[in-house]
């Protein structure tokens, strides 16, 4: 089969390599038939997450038609068409059990490293590095899935692959950002980054009640899409000065919950970003939460920061002391995908939001590495990627 | 310990059911049974015997023999003497434990399995399985009175076996075992089970010990070559959950993927 695989930094290329196979008795292969570029494939692009090894298959967003099943698989079954969440969850641990799919023990073949890293390791990802699982990931035309039953969700055929493919990651993940910002009727939320995912926690945070929402970029396009499609007031941080405008908009008191849609690679222009560039280039911390300081510095006396955006390791200069100061919560981590996908597809399919209003553009998976590299570099036209195999 | 890893790696070589492995089987077993003090002495005494048979000055032959028997007395903590009296100063062999406070390599862990405690125990109490999560294991035969034969990949990729009795079978508490006398191996173990309150599954807390073939020079060999116990335990009980919780141990072999 194609598929598009890690070369090095900068470095992706689609080629041919053997077709999966089952490996255990709950896995399930599936007939890829949609599959996107996620933003946090450009931190795998960029070099920023440790443990890849070239020749990994990417892509953790995807979606198709049951292929073959093993013989421990008896929910799903040959022709069923499934979306794929892009967290690999047993189902039968502690954190599945609670719901916490993203933490699951018993997903992760190399827990030992993860364990390392962060104490105590979460689920396995697709196609996001080894520390993650390793998993052969999903811009492909065929992809394995572990504990089939569990990580393969149903979808109705009268829904194109468009308005489901995105319950797989992004519109999940930015509406457990929403729910975590605990919003009460009236809130303001504000959003840095207006990607994928902070799109789709500005359209959560209004179906979840939002009087108000702020988003937050410096890409032009990206804040018309926030102001036009999702109805966000927005903001260019390059071009004022954002804690004043922040302040002036909510009558002196600061938003009520700040999401961090950004994550590890933020821009910025002041002094703190670019010493962040500077040290992060020199190896002496790991990533440049620009994003989540001013989050921090801007919400409101006992407010709640909401991190959707990705952290891998060491920050410097994080204030915590203005946290403290202001009785901050603190709400983060990757989207327990599998808790949201029932109740989102109830929300698609009751026309309550169409996910398909974010792809900006459609490629054929064997011009992947192509369309990898206009992501990368031409942010202000595309927003997302769709590929189809 | 040197016989032994010599009695080890001859049975490696030619198989475990070769005539040299019953050869091998066949020979007296040479038991620590000296205390530590009683070798120090013994080498001393021994070397000083042999240096005097050597100098023309002592009685000759006769020293380096008796010199000779010392210090096989304490390279190896035998004495036949004692051997043949059954008599044993050795703190190694003590009644309580196969293996004292002092020597070989202790390890314990502990993990969370979301299953009830009586399917947790029945799963570890039938030894057959233990292979399947303990992967340093090759072969586990139960036979008759509660007993059992085991089989592992040793150090130096020998091949170790060796022959174990239950000590207690607690059902849904506790079980413990060690390698019957005379084994080429050295080990006990124990894991107890606790059964936690509102559905959150049983603790397993294991306990294992072991003199490897080689003593403390063979665990250090088997380091070397990446068998750290302590880490091999912690996976194998990662292993032992999962099983428990999903029926499979999660992997990646022999999946695609670009050139390398």
């Amino acid at each position: 089969m194609r598929a598009l695989c890690w070369r090095g930094q900068k470095n992706v290329a689609v080629e041919r390599v053997p077709d999966p196979k089952i490996l255990n008795p709950r896995d399930a292969i599936v007939r890829i038939t949609t599959t996107a570029i996620c933003g946090s494939d450009l931190h795998l692009y960029d070099g920023y997450i440790p443990t890849m090894k070239a020749g990994d298959i990417l892509g953790h967003e995807f979606m198709g038609v049951v292929e073959e099943t093993g013989r421990g698989v008896t929910h799903v079954r040959k022709g069923d068409r499934v979306v794929v969440p892009f967290t690999i969850a047993c189902g039968g641990c502690f954190f599945c059990k609670r719901e916490l799919y993203s933490a699951c023990d018993n997903s992760n073949p190399n827990a030992e490293v993860a364990d390392t890293a962060y104490g105590y390791g979460g689920s396995s990802l697709f196609g996001y590095s080894h520390m993650f699982g390793g998993y052969a990931g999903g811009q492909a035309e065929f992809a394995r899935v572990p504990f089939a039953d569990v990580g393969l969700f149903k979808v109705p055929a009268h829904l194109p692959d468009e308005k489901v493919l995105f319950l797989t990651d992004i519109f999940p993940t930015g509406y457990m950002a929403a729910e975590n910002c605990n919003i009460h009727p009236g809130d303001t939320v504000a959003v840095w980054g207006c990607g994928p995912v902070g799109l789709f926690a500005i359209k959560s945070a209004f179906l979840l009640g939002a009087h108000r929402v702020i988003g937050i970029d410096y890409v032009e396009g990206r804040l018309r899409m926030a102001r036009d499609l999702c109805g966000a007031e927005v903001v260019n941080f390059e071009k004022v000065d954002l804690y004043g405008w922040l302040d002036d908009k909510t009558g002196g008191r600061g938003p009520d919950a700040c999401i961090d849609a950004v994550g590890m690679e933020a821009h910025g222009t002041n002094l703190a970003a670019v010493l962040d560039r500077v040290k992060a280039f020199a190896h002496l911390a790991t990533d440049r939460p620009q994003a989540l300081r001013q989050a921090i510095m801007a919400c409101r006396k006992g407010g709640t920061v909401s991190i959707p955006g990705v952290y891998g390791g060491l920050l410097d200069k994080l204030p915590m002391g203005a946290a403290f100061g202001k009785g901050l919560t603190f709400k983060m981590g990757q989207t327990h995908v599998h808790k949201y996908v029932p109740k989102l597809l109830a929300r698609i399919e009751k026309g309550e939001i169409d996910p398909s209003f974010l792809i900006t553009h459609r490629y054929n998976l064997s011009d992947a590495a192509e369309a990898y590299h206009r992501f990368a570099t031409q942010q202000d036209e595309y927003v997302k990627v769709v590929l189809k195999p | 310990m040197a016989a032994t890893l010599l009695s080890v790696a001859a049975k490696s070589a030619a198989g475990r059911d070769s005539a040299v492995a019953r050869a091998v089987d066949a020979l007296p077993q040479v038991r620590t049974n000296l205390s530590s003090p009683e070798r120090w002495v013994s080498l001393a005494a021994g070397g000083a015997l042999f240096g005097l048979g050597f100098d023309g000055r002592g009685p000759g032959l006769l020293s380096c023999l008796a010199g000779t028997y010392l210090l096989y007395r304490a390279a190896t903590g035998n004495c036949l003497a004692y051997q043949a009296l059954g008599f044993s100063t050795s703190d190694a062999t003590a009644p309580a434990s196969v293996i004292a406070a002092e020597h070989g390599t202790r390890v314990e862990h502990v993990v969370t399995v979301m299953k009830p405690a009586d399917q947790v125990y029945r799963f570890w109490r039938d030894f057959e399985n233990l292979p399947r999560f303990m992967t340093h294991l090759v072969d586990v035969d139960t036979t008759t009175d509660g007993r059992s034969r085991w089989v592992a990949k040793g150090p130096l990729g020998l091949q170790v076996e060796w022959e174990a009795e239950l000590l207690t079978d607690t059902p849904n508490r506790v079980i413990a075992w060690k390698s019957v006398d005379g084994s080429d191996v050295d080990t006990a173990g124990s894991v107890r089970f606790t059964d936690l309150p509102h559905g959150q599954g049983t603790e397993v807390r294991v306990e294992l010990k072991y003199d490897p073939p080689g003593g403390k020079v063979g665990s250090a060999v088997a380091r070397l070559f990446g068998e750290n116990p302590d880490r091999q335990v912690r996976e194998d009980l990662r292993r032992f959950k999962q099983i428990l919780e999903t029926g499979e141990t999660p992997t990646t072999e022999g999946q695609p993927h670009g050139r390398r």
